[in-house]
């Protein structure tokens, strides 16, 4: 940190990237809250302890490989080898992951990658509550949090990656690296686990199973857009010079980037967050009719289907991205209920996996010819770019694995619980005693209540 | 002797790297971690397998009829 302005820039970094991380760290209270007030009583607290459970496991796969693999994987496999030089310093044994005088970045670098991966597990754990093993569930969550989400930004969300560089691919808030790829895993997950009893009329009708709690599920996804705010400020670079960058862009001003180090603002993208959730908000209101949960939800997918972009739109543009998703989500949901009888029981396929792939390509045509990066020689947005990253991304890094992989546990005999315990409950095996407890102590002062009261006068 | 390679902080900053204990240790603990978190699923599985198969014949009819109804 030689001189004022780098020491002074190091620490407004270090601080602006802790602060986001704390921020984010609300996106995994919400989807908890959010899941468990939309499970049944009877299985709460696996609900719970199996979203939580997901914080450690994925924390300690990320520092194990899942950080290496973003710096090593840019151009792995189609278009190159290893990336061993900018790797080697992301190891677990590397002398910069730990505390380290010389580095004062890697480590809230690290951590704003880590609660991306956090929420790209919860929205899988979302959608399969109330039936999946724990077990089973824990292995998706490292394989899609430190696996498959963290190859798909060394490839597209990446300032070096060969999707940026070849595609023109641009995500930069992450409709497709996070959201695309974690709806289409949890489709492929939930094509295999199968329905929870009694999501379908025995003529194939779908039933709505309610939220036992519509006031907890409003609070998480208030939650949930609050910490939003925190991942939109972590896609961004705070600030930068045009030395440092070593591009194209001319001139000593400095600037905010988005992750491929293209210029933008925190002021933009604070336009362009609060006008898509606006847009998502109103569309959702009138599509579902006034229904709490989608209008909620098609908040949120009004945001997601507006983030590949939200770094160059106009806030207007913005809504109209954000409102146009939300219709074509919501209505698609439904169909695919329908028609392939999946019970998706927060819907993240659709607010997350829909909203995703067409937020991409909908950036494909409105940022049509405009610079991916600030570098010379790459490829321009386009929509034939944007569509097949949006494919990459939903079908190639999302569905396939979590099919494939479902599909193996389900060959074991270990992905779904047994029939009787989802028809008691998860945590009724786990908690009758608490419960007989309970149940006794209130039958005793009933009795008791009743032994001492004295007929009216 | 310190673990941490310093013994007192009369140091120029811009010369201090890695501050943690156990330098040139990082591979060995690297190990350890990963046995720590593969043991973790290991037993996990374990036990949450011997859970579901007990939980399948431990519920009272009336009592899940009840559970049913709270909803």
């Amino acid at each position: 940190m030689d001189g004022n302005l780098n020491a002074l820039t190091t620490v407004f970094t270090e601080f602006y990237y802790w602060v986001t991380v704390v921020f984010m760290f609300l996106i995994h209270v919400g989807f908890c809250m959010y899941e468990v007030g939309a499970s049944r009583r009877r299985n709460h607290m696996h609900t719970l302890m199996k979203n939580v459970m997901v914080i450690p496991l994925v924390t300690v796969t990320f520092f194990f490989f899942g950080w290496w693999i973003y710096w090593a994987f840019p151009m792995f496999p189609f278009f190159g080898g290893l990336d061993h030089e900018m790797a080697n310093a992301n190891l677990p044994w590397s002398q910069t992951m730990g505390a380290n005088l010389s580095d004062r970045i890697t480590g809230v670098f690290w951590a704003a990658f880590l609660l991306f991966s956090w929420t790209a597990a919860s929205i899988v754990s979302g959608s399969v509550i109330e039936r999946i093993r724990s077990s089973a569930l824990w292995v998706h969550a490292v394989l899609i949090g430190s696996v498959w989400w963290i190859i798909d930004a060394a490839w597209g969300w990446h300032y070096g990656g060969w999707m940026v560089q070849y595609l023109g691919y641009h995500d930069a808030y992450a409709s497709g690296v996070i959201h695309a790829i974690a709806g289409g895993y949890a489709l492929g997950v939930i094509m295999v686990l199968g329905p929870r009893i009694g999501k379908f009329a025995s003529d194939g009708t779908p039933r709505d199973i309610p939220p036992h709690n519509p006031w907890m599920l409003t609070i998480g996804i208030f939650l949930i857009y609050t910490g939003f705010w925190g991942f939109y400020a972590a896609c961004n670079v705070p600030a930068i010079s045009p030395e440092v960058i070593d591009g194209q862009i001319t001139g000593t001003t400095w600037t905010a980037t988005n992750i491929y180090l293209a210029p933008t603002s925190l002021s933009a993208i604070t336009f362009n967050f609060l006008m898509s959730l606006s847009g998502g908000l109103m569309a959702a209101y009138v599509v579902s009719k006034g229904d709490a949960f989608w209008t909620f939800s098609g908040g949120l997918a009004g945001v997601i289907t507006a983030s590949a972009g939200n770094d160059l739109y106009h806030p207007i543009q913005a809504m109209l991205i954000g409102a146009t998703g939300v219709v074509v989500v919501y209505k698609l949901h439904f169909w695919v209920e329908r028609r392939f009888k999946l019970d998706d029981a927060v819907g993240a396929v659709a607010v997350h996996g829909y909203s995703g792939v067409l937020g991409l390509i909908i950036a494909g045509f409105v940022l049509w010819g405009a610079p991916s990066s600030p570098y010379e020689g790459y490829a321009a947005i386009n929509p034939v770019g944007q569509t097949i990253g949006a494919v990459i991304m939903f079908f190639v890094l999302g569905w396939l694995p979590g099919w494939a992989v479902a599909k193996m546990q389900a060959a074991a005999g270990v992905l779904r619980i047994p029939e009787e315990v989802e028809l008691q409950g998860l945590d009724y095996a786990e908690h009758h005693a608490y419960e007989d407890a309970k149940i006794d102590i209130i039958e005793a002062d009933k009795a008791h209540l009743a032994a001492r009261a004295t007929p009216a006068e | 002797m310190s673990t941490i390679g310093y013994e007192n902080w009369a140091v120029d900053l811009a010369n201090v790297g890695p501050i943690y204990p156990f330098q040139g240790w990082e591979i060995p603990m690297t190990i350890a971690g990963v046995i720590f978190w593969l043991a973790w699923h290991r037993i996990q599985f374990v036990r949450e397998s011997e859970h579901l198969e007990k939980a399948r014949k431990m519920g009272d009819p009336d009592k899940i009829a009840k559970h049913l109804d709270r909803y």
